[in-house]
């Protein structure tokens, strides 16, 4: 049995591991190396089960609220407080559970599959450190239910990422993608801070539930609005603020990329919590629909195409992670386009939302692994130009596999998990605009174009005599790239299952305005 | 819960294990034909050598066919799309702050107009 106290004290105990494991992890590291993996991995399969253990509860009992400090949990307005809520709150709604689940399962993943990746590498205390600094961030994120915490974990992850983008230094180019990322981070959270600013002087409050029942969608809540989704876009790869993915995507660890594919769709969550929640139908729906829905497509057309000339196959890869973004963007966007149409929303706009929704569950999963096994061919060969490569399939037989579960999931291939939730993108945009659902396939059959050329170039050939002795990657990052394979798999095999357990909770609780006020401030 | 539930996408559906059975059918059937195929042949002796056209066979290096040589139709046919869209990935950090401003401004004067 679960003791009481921890199924409670979830909410804080899912961003508390997670950060007191990373500030002793250094000194741990001075007992042994194999104490501090232990620790390492330790603290974050706690925190996984942490994660799962809440979201459990979240989608089995409903949204949490958790008052720090507060003499009850719950008690998000104390009597005394003038209606407001004055302490620290997170509320865990279905959208915040599932993305919580994402980042356990990727965490965790990655994290086994750092233990063989990076052995040989200094620093590697620093590295779990950061990393699991990382995680805190990730979590925080999606869990608060407010918005200068949001400002603050988005803070947290934007620099234990830089930092881990910049770990392998790999001569000055790996420091140089750092920077770059975060210049346009700080510069993005000092934006968001600014609409904070805004929101806080126009409402006298930072909570979002308390905003949002407050939105007057005044000119200053219109530039509030546009500062917070440009930033937030920028920082989850979309087209045209997406130069940056590349950079940092190809120069970080593989398992890094792997789990800042994780932190920019928490971004997202962010662009479409402040959308749905914050504002709902006070705003133009339908413009801010276009925008993102424009911004979509964008994404899409202008990441598949310039993926398939790069030559860099982590590059590639990250061109590809741009690319599915938009697909999110798209069916997200749709679902924001006729937000205030019951019927147009009953008729495509929440399958739309499921879809985009699903996506992004599915993206962190193949994106995931595919990144994993770039890093298990970068570590065997030493490098990432796919014009050195070929024959590898000869002697990384299972990493191979699950570079063509990845591959194939992506491409929207059946029985795999992308093509479920692209099948429904496809269908619901095409119900709202086939021109878009026509684009979007087009983007499919390209994206599976970029990658037959990736697998032909890494794996088919006969055996290449400098590679003649490579061998198979270590059991560890195996185990970690079968994990998200076997999800990758299950999601596609199972598709409905998925969809009514965890994806159409979350989409109605990012629709549903009002359950996610009375949530926190109830009566008052 | 039934497992079988098939994936309802508002105007279709989509079941994979009904997919998975009919690809295991087919795979079957693909089996059962290379099974009746040619059983004298021999792997490793010259039955499987490239033949071409009695010239040497080249190194196993350069057989290969590399990435830099795939799609290189594709990427000619789009060079006019090509060369304007690879030259705005400048790699410099000023440009990525323009597009995000530039973004930026642009977003604040269209959700004002259409406010």
């Amino acid at each position: 049995m679960i003791p009481g106290f921890i199924t409670q004290n979830s909410p804080a105990l899912l961003i508390m591991v997670p950060l007191i494991a990373a500030f002793l992890c250094p000194f741990i590291g001075k007992i042994s190396a194999a104490a501090r993996n232990i620790w390492a991995v330790g603290a974050m399969a706690l925190t996984s089960a942490i994660a799962f253990l809440l979201a459990f509860d979240v989608y089995s009992a409903g949204t949490r609220v958790y008052v720090f400090g507060a003499s009850a949990i719950n008690l998000a307005v104390p009597l005394d407080s003038g209606g407001i809520p004055i302490r620290i709150i997170f509320t865990v709604d279905a959208m915040s559970a599932l993305m919580q689940i994402i980042a356990a399962t990727v965490g965790f993943a990655v994290i086994l599959y750092s233990v063989s990746s990076e052995r040989s590498h200094s620093g590697i205390e620093s590295y779990y450190t950061l990393y699991l600094l990382m995680i805190a961030g990730v979590m925080g994120m999606v869990s608060t239910g407010d918005l200068f915490n949001f400002f603050v974990f988005l803070e947290i992850l934007s620099i234990s990422s830089a930092a881990l983008i910049a770990y392998r230094i790999d001569k000055g180019t790996a420091v140089e993608a750092a920077l770059k990322y975060f210049v346009l981070s700080t510069i993005g959270a000092m934006v968001i801070l600014i609409a904070i600013g805004i929101y806080y002087g126009e409402y006298n409050a930072l909570n979002i539930a308390v905003i949002a029942s407050r939105m007057q969608f005044t000119l200053l809540d219109q530039i509030a609005l546009v500062l917070v989704m440009a930033a937030l876009a920028m920082k989850c790869g979309s087209v045209p603020m997406h130069f940056w993915t590349p950079d940092a995507y190809s120069m970080a660890p593989a398992s890094i990329t792997a789990m800042l594919v994780v932190a920019s769709q928490a971004s997202l969550y962010g662009l479409f919590r402040v959308l749905f929640t914050l504002y709902n139908v006070t705003m133009n729906a339908a413009t801010v629909g276009w925008i993102i829905i424009t911004l979509g497509v964008l994404s899409m057309v202008i990441g598949v195409t310039m993926a398939i000339p790069q030559k860099d196959v982590k590059r590639l890869m990250a061109y590809h992670a741009v690319s599915q973004t938009g697909y999110m963007l798209l069916g997200v966007g749709v679902g924001l386009a006729v937000l205030g149409n019951q019927s147009l929303m009953d008729a495509f706009g929440y399958m739309a939302m499921e879809g985009g929704i699903f996506h992004i569950v599915n993206h962190a999963m193949y994106k995931g692994l595919l990144f994993l096994t770039a890093g298990a061919i970068f570590l065997r060969i030493g490098t990432r130009n796919l014009n050195k490569m070929g024959g590898l399939g000869h002697n990384m037989k299972y990493t191979m596999i699950f570079f063509i579960i990845g591959a194939l999931a992506i491409a929207g291939i059946p029985p795999f998990n992308g093509f479920a939730s692209k099948l429904m993108i496809y269908e619901s945009v095409f119900a709202f605009n086939p021109i878009l659902s026509i684009i979007a396939m087009v983007v499919s059959i390209l994206t599976l174009a970029s990658f037959v050329k990736v697998f032909h170039s890494i794996f088919m050939g006969p055996k290449l005599p400098e590679y003649e002795n490579v061998k198979e990657a270590p059991a560890p990052m195996l185990i970690g790239m079968a994990i998200l394979a076997c999800i990758v798999i299950a999601f596609g095999l199972f598709p409905q299952q998925v969809v009514d357990t965890l994806i159409v909770p979350a989409a109605h609780a990012l629709v549903n305005q009002g359950a996610y006020i009375s949530a926190v401030l109830g009566g008052a | 819960m039934d497992i079988f539930t098939t994936l309802s996408t508002g105007s279709g559906y989509w079941n994979p294990l009904a997919w998975l059975g009919g690809f295991l059918v087919i795979t079957v059937i693909v089996w059962l034909i290379w099974s009746r195929g040619e059983k004298s042949y021999k792997k490793g002796t010259a039955q499987t050598a490239p033949y071409l056209s009695g010239n040497a066979e080249p190194a196993k290096g350069d057989v290969h066919i590399r990435a830099g040589n795939l799609y290189w139709g594709y990427t000619e046919a789009l060079k006019g799309y090509y060369s304007r869209i690879v030259p705005i990935h400048t790699g410099i950090l000023n440009d990525y702050v323009m597009w995000y401003l530039g973004v930026t401004a642009l977003l604040i004067i269209v959700v004002v107009i259409f406010a």
